[in-house]
């Protein structure tokens, strides 16, 4: 299989184009898809590129079979993935369910559009309890949430790495805005920066030996009986929990003493770092959280951000609450100066009315 | 069924099997055992079967297995496919998996030609859940959801798959609806289907099956089901396309 990225260099593109090159780059040999606006370009890019770098491409009958042609692939032992959005997510909870279950390596990009059901094709932050919590199950995935066309690269690559590590289906979450605008970044090899090929063997065959020397020939998703399955559970959240201190990202700027903390993920956290930025030049003390894992929660984090920042808060998001429920829990139980919201369900934020909601 | 005549890809520590006494199920996967244990395909065939009583099926066999989600089965066996084409894929199902919840990816990938073999059971109920009324279930039949006997005015008349896919498939394609009462015809007939795949093209096969459990039958009523109410209904044979 060809490198498609060797040298570094600096580009210009759509974020679709940029997760079509980051999951090249990555090692990534098939993708499955099914259209939906607005990660089109992405199977599109991909398609094109694809035969020059030795990958493989199918366009399936609907998200279902892209979900579960993908859990195929990756039981062959091959890195596999998909995208979607809005509605394709929904069908997507069936092979997130399944790879949560059978701790299959599935990796989907996620370019968030408006919701409920069709909506918008443009823009939105409303799919993060369903990439979070859209399974029958315990939301055992991992969930990076992006603010830049670098970190769609970045982030891409690291999913791959770590679904294969760590054994949790793994999702990347951007949005219609992300997908569709250009912006610079650097693209370059994961090899140069550390990161080996991805970790992919076949997960079922003679090949897979197990405790006992014995190969893994049946892969199970169906149990008989509670205790059984209670068992199996019991050590997906351990090593969930086990992994949690080694994957959390976030992005933290602050001193003590400030007057509030503005908490947001993925292109708000941008909106709300330019509010900070501007505010701190005025003269106002006032601190910036930016998760980047939405699973895991980066909670101590927060709750340590919230101590620094003196108790208030400032939750921001393009949707009513789903980033702000899991940051309202992960300070539960701290004495709180304040909690307050922007909520704008599907649509965009721009630093000025963040400014205006510190100051309110 | 005495140790002789186990197929020898016939993973014996879980025999006796877990499906019921009568049950069909058992006999389709003798003849797929039998069919692999000729060709001497065991060490290619990757095994998947869907949820429904086909997974009980889950360590049945000495190949590589695994369960799936309800009718989700065709495409786990394509993708796998895809990414290692030495690997024999097979895809095994109950009818209410594969004509029901699961039919766009039976017709897609019959238009696509993938070579996968699909093996699908037709037992004419959901017999997991606990005997409603499936695609195949025969007019005037008595299911749970039927208790009055299948109204094809109110639910149309059962679906017949390989006729069905018969329109859409390749050439090359294999077709056939086999039957338990005809075991060692039903191995030649899933052969040629495991056959048709390993020269690059997709087969399927329906077996009639037994359902004695949600029948709610004796033996002897469960077999004249099957060899008259279902063979007058589906014709067992390879089908023209
Ligand atoms: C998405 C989904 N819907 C429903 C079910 C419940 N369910 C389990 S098995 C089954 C039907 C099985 O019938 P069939 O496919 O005919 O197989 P059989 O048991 O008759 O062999 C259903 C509906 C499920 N597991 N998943
Ligand atoms: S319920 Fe019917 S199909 Fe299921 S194992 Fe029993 S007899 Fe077989
Ligand atoms: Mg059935």
């Amino acid at each position: 299989m060809e490198k498609a990225v060797r040298k570094e260099r600096r580009v210009f593109m759509t974020g679709n184009e940029v997760v079509a090159w980051a999951a090249l780059a990555a090692g990534a040999v098939h993708m499955f898809g099914y259209p939906i606006t607005p990660q089109n370009e992405i199977m599109h890019y991909w398609r094109r590129l694809a035969p020059e770098y030795g990958r493989g491409f199918l366009q399936t009958e609907d998200e279902l079979s892209a979900g579960f042609t993908a859990i195929g692939a990756i039981i062959a032992g091959k890195a596999a993935f998909s995208a979607t959005a809005g509605p394709g997510t929904i069908l997507f909870q069936e092979p997130l369910s399944m790879a949560e279950m059978m701790r299959l390596p599935l990796v989907l990009v996620v370019q968030q559009r408006g919701g409920p059901s069709t909506a918008t094709v443009i823009y939105s932050q409303q799919e993060v309890t369903l990439a979070c919590f859209g399974g029958n199950g315990e939301g055992m995935r991992l969930v990076y949430s992006t603010a830049s066309h670098q970190e769609l690269y970045d982030y891409t690559i690291k999913a791959f790495h770590h679904a294969w590590s760590y054994r949790f289906p793994t999702l990347v979450l951007g949005d219609g805005y992300q997908a569709k605008m250009r912006e610079a970044l650097i693209i370059y090899d994961p090899a140069e920066r550390g990161w080996e090929a991805i970790p992919a063997e076949p997960i079922l065959g003679p090949e897979r030996i197990q405790g006992g020397g014995r190969p893994l020939l049946h892969l199970r998703n169906a149990f008989s009986v509670e205790e059984e399955l209670a068992e199996v559970l019991r050590e997906h959240l351990d090593d969930f929990a086990r992994a949690a201190p080694e994957l959390v990202e976030y992005e933290f700027t602050g001193e003590p003493g400030a007057e509030i903390l503005v908490a947001a993920h993925g292109i708000v956290g941008r909106a709300a770092r330019a509010a900070v930025e501007e505010l701190r030049a005025e003269g106002r003390p006032v601190n910036f959280f930016r998760a980047i894992t939405l699973r895991p929660f980066p909670e101590e984090a927060l709750l340590e951000a919230l101590r620094i920042s003196g108790g208030a808060m400032l939750v921001v998001e393009s949707a009513v609450g789903q980033f702000g429920r899991m940051a309202r829990l992960a300070v539960a139980g701290e004495p709180l100066r304040s909690f307050k919201t922007l909520y704008r369900p599907g649509v965009g934020i721009a630093a000025e009315e963040i400014k205006e909601a510190v100051l309110a | 069924m005495s140790e002789l005549s186990m197929p020898r890809c016939w993973n014996r520590e879980t025999k006796p099997h877990s499906f019921c006494p009568g049950c069909g199920h058992g006999l389709v996967l003798k003849a797929l055992g039998m069919a692999v244990d000729e060709l001497e395909l065991a060490e290619q065939v990757t095994f998947a079967c869907d949820i429904g009583c086909s997974l009980l099926a889950w360590n049945f066999f000495n190949f590589p297995s695994l369960q799936t989600h309800h009718g989700r089965t065709i495409p786990v066996m394509v993708g796998l496919k895809k990414a290692d084409s030495k690997r024999v894929a097979v895809a095994y199902m109950g009818d209410g998996g594969g004509y029901s919840i699961g039919l766009q990816h039976l017709v897609s990938t019959a238009v696509r030609d993938d070579p996968v073999t699909v093996i699908l059971v037709n037992n004419t109920v959901y017999a997991m859940t606990g005997g409603q009324m499936a695609p195949t279930t025969l007019p005037g039949q008595k299911t749970e959801t039927t208790p009055f006997g299948r109204d094809e005015a109110e639910t149309g008349f059962p679906l017949k798959g390989p006729e069905l896919l018969a329109g859409v498939v390749h050439p090359e394609a294999y077709l056939a609806r086999g039957t338990v009462a005809q075991v060692l015809r039903l191995k030649k007939t899933i052969q040629k289907g495991l056959e048709t795949q390993r020269k690059g093209h997709f087969a399927f096969i329906e077996a009639l099956s037994t359902c004695p459990t949600n029948w709610r039958t004796n033996a002897a009523a469960t077999w004249s089901f099957l060899e008259r109410e279902m063979s007058d209904y589906y014709q067992t044979a390879e089908i023209p396309h």
